[in-house]
């Protein structure tokens, strides 16, 4: 993409070269190329099944490129696994969240924390003075991220049971937990209400601010995506079709074509389609429960 | 279209937490565990020393220990690492018939027995975690039924290698043979003959021996489920690629998790053999594995006090239908049969839920609040 000024002169912290992966005969991503300054937020947007995910999947290398060479930190990532991509500063979430479901919300965090948490098999079979110590202070850790995304109210729930913008802020923290110098975000704002959505796009320029790493997000929100990146990369069928700031993919005709021109109006019909159906089963839900007398519980937010 | 009308819902509809699930409380967990277990023990002494207790039963005590032991170590296994596991007798095995050989080779120079009993758990775990180590590395790559297909395969293998193993003194020296007896050895310095099994072993074992095994079986595998371990294991059981993708290596811990479990079981193994003084190899076959895994089922799936329970009364149940002798078996089985479905069946669950609510009305907060979720849910 095009480096932001305050990046310049340092070694990009992802750059793709010629990219692709064919699935049987299929190509779902060719020729694909990026360059991602230190602490840039890039976006990546495009229709359902342009390959955006695929992406991101060889990023992480859950897929294997059949083509082209990635670049993090200045280095190739050839022949890494996930687990080692992880390691070396690149963490991601889900387009379909997963969590740990059965682990509360602390511990999700503190999982994430693992690679600095030093204590022995020994230390954690017989909870040794060594165990406790480390134990306190990844707790605090932990709490220090849910303090960032105001979650410090959910951190003995179970992860599976929370509601669903809670849980892709949860996977955002647990991915940051990892101390990455590139977080990637799949459709962080999938399923949040306008205000959420808001409240999230604060929270990602905090994220780069405060801890000075890249962002590479895909997402489907235009007003989230216009909002906070500074770069943007529009996919189609796999391919490149525009690249370049905001404003610019904003007015692209080609883009417009593939992607905003055609569906907004049908999004927005599906919107309000969606929008009477939850009220009316709210408004259900809200009579039955009247009806059979239980009375209505107050708790959290 | 209608999931996603769904999962707006959700957000709206549940904001805040009232319908999120509390996560899992280690205390509580810990001291049922251990108050059960310490319960159990006071009340069967007191029991015993009243005379209420057969002398039958009495010597079901040490075996019941043994299978409580196996069932919170399968249990890491099964539901903590979330794979399914034929092979624990086979462990088992390893541990009792390491742990006999040991015993009777510390008995040619040692008398005080406790050290003989502790050294020779030590080693049956040992070399039980070592069988673990051997069997693991090649098969957690595979995953699910496969993986208890060969695990399967991996008990029986051990099971009949035993079957071919000679162990003996000569001269009082150890000596050891596959598949043929040992020239010139005395009847009464046989330590395992094969088909036979060990044979004239000193029994070491009682009830205490048996509740400390339990203690500390659960004591390792409480702590190890509430550690930067446990929590790795966990996670790679409830999402394999989001575990990955946070740097952490799945086979390191599925790996762990198993030979964990092996040891404990070689441990629980060992001093199963030193309660017998004649014990065959056969007594470690399949039927064993699955009689341990039901248990864990049984007692819920990752719930370690529940298969504690299970153990313990599924290892005396079938003493108590002795009066039907040959029908013994199936009526265990039919038995068998109904508690699962009643503890499976949703339907029939929530039914014996509100029935034991009905009778302790303020006890049991955790299920009262089940149910008030349940029915948030139906509201939706
Ligand atoms: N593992 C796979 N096997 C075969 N086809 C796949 C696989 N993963 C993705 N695809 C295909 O690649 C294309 C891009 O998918 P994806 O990257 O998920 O799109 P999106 O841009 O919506 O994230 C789709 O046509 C999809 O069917
Ligand atoms: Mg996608």
């Amino acid at each position: 993409m095009f480096i932001p000024e305050k990046d310049k002169g340092k070694t990009p912290i992802l750059e793709v070269k010629n990219l692709g992966i064919d699935f049987g005969g299929l190509t779902a991503v060719d020729n694909f190329n990026l360059t991602l300054g230190r602490t840039e937020i890039g976006g990546l947007i495009g229709p359902n099944g342009a390959g955006k995910t695929t992406i991101f999947n060889m990023l992480t290398k859950v897929y294997e490129p059949t083509r082209g060479e990635i670049f993090f930190d200045g280095k190739s990532t050839k022949g890494m696994s996930t687990v080692d991509i992880n390691k070396a500063g690149m963490a991601r979430t889900f387009q379909n969240i997963r969590l740990f479901d059965k682990l509360t919300v602390e511990e999700n965090i503190k999982v994430a924390l693992h690679h600095t948490t030093n204590y022995s098999l020994i230390d954690g079979m017989l909870h040794t003075p060594k165990y406790r110590h480390e134990e306190f202070r990844i707790r605090k850790e932990a709490m220090k991220y849910l303090k960032i995304f105001g979650m410090t109210k959910t951190a003995e729930y179970r992860a599976g049971s929370l509601p669903y913008g809670a849980q892709r802020r949860l996977e955002i923290m647990r991915a940051l937990a990892t101390k990455p110098k590139l977080l990637l975000l799949d459709e962080p704002a999938a399923g949040m209400n306008p205000s959420e959505t808001s409240e999230l796009m604060d929270t990602i320029r905090e994220i780069r601010d405060r801890f000075q790493i890249a962002v590479f997000l895909i997402e489907h929100d235009m007003s989230l995506v216009m909002g906070i990146c500074e770069g943007i990369v529009v996919l189609n069928y796999g391919r490149v079709i525009a690249k370049g700031w905001p404003e610019d993919i904003q007015s692209n005709p080609k883009v417009i074509e593939a992607y905003l021109g055609k569906s907004r109006g049908k999004m927005e019909e599906e919107e309000e389609k969606e929008k009477a159906d939850i009220e009316k089963a709210l408004r259900k839900g809200r009579l039955e429960s009247a009806a059979s007398g239980k009375p209505d519980r107050k708790e959290g937010e | 279209m209608a999931e996603r009308a769904e999962r707006i819902l959700k957000n709206i509809g549940l904001r805040g937490l009232k319908n999120a699930v509390k996560g899992n409380d280690y205390r509580r967990e810990a001291s049922i565990s251990y108050g059960i277990l310490v319960g159990g023990y006071i009340l069967l002494q007191l029991l015993t020393a009243a005379g209420l207790i057969s002398h039958n039963l009495q010597g079901q005590f040490v075996p019941i220990c043994v299978y409580i032991s196996l069932a919170v170590s399968l249990n890491l296994v099964v539901g903590i690492s979330g794979e399914l596991s034929l092979g624990h007798a086979g462990f088992m095995a390893v541990g009792a018939f390491g742990g006999v050989l040991m015993s009777r080779i510390l008995g040619q120079s040692m008398s005080f027995e406790p050290a003989i009993v502790i050294i020779s758990m030590i080693f049956g775990a040992i070399v039980a975690s070592i069988a673990g180590f051997i069997i693991g590395i090649p098969i957690l790559g595979l995953r699910g039924d496969y993986l208890a297909i060969v695990t399967l395969a991996f008990g029986e293998i051990i099971r009949n290698l035993m079957n071919v193993m000679y162990f003996g003194f000569v001269d009082g020296k150890l000596k050891f043979a596959f598949n043929h007896t040992i020239e010139g050895i005395e009847d009464t310095d046989r330590i395992i003959t094969g088909a036979i099994g060990a044979t004239g072993t000193k029994t070491m074992s009682n009830f205490t021996w048996g509740l400390l095994l339990c203690l500390f079986t659960v004591f390792i595998v409480l702590n190890l489920k509430n550690s930067k371990q446990g929590r790795a294991i966990m996670s790679i059981r409830d999402n394999r690629i989001a575990g990955e993708s946070i740097g952490l290596d799945v086979r390191k811990y599925k790996l762990m998790a198993f030979v964990v479990s092996a040891a404990l079981a070689g441990m629980a193994g060992c001093l199963f053999g030193l309660n017998y003084s004649t014990l065959v190899p056969v007594k470690f076959n399949f039927n064993t594995s699955v009689l341990v895994l039901v248990f864990v089922v049984l007692g819920g799936v990752g719930n370690i006090w529940g298969g504690i329970i299970a153990a313990a009364l599924l290892t005396v149940l079938p003493e108590t239908f002795r009066q039907f002798a040959d029908y013994r078996m199936l009526t265990y089985a039919i038995v068998l049969i109904l508690v699962m479905i009643a503890t499976y069946n949703p339907s029939i669950k929530s039914r014996l839920n509100a029935f034991l609510g009905k009778i302790r009305p303020k006890k049991n907060k955790g299920s009262s609040k089940a149910k008030r979720k349940k029915s948030g849910k139906e509201a939706e």
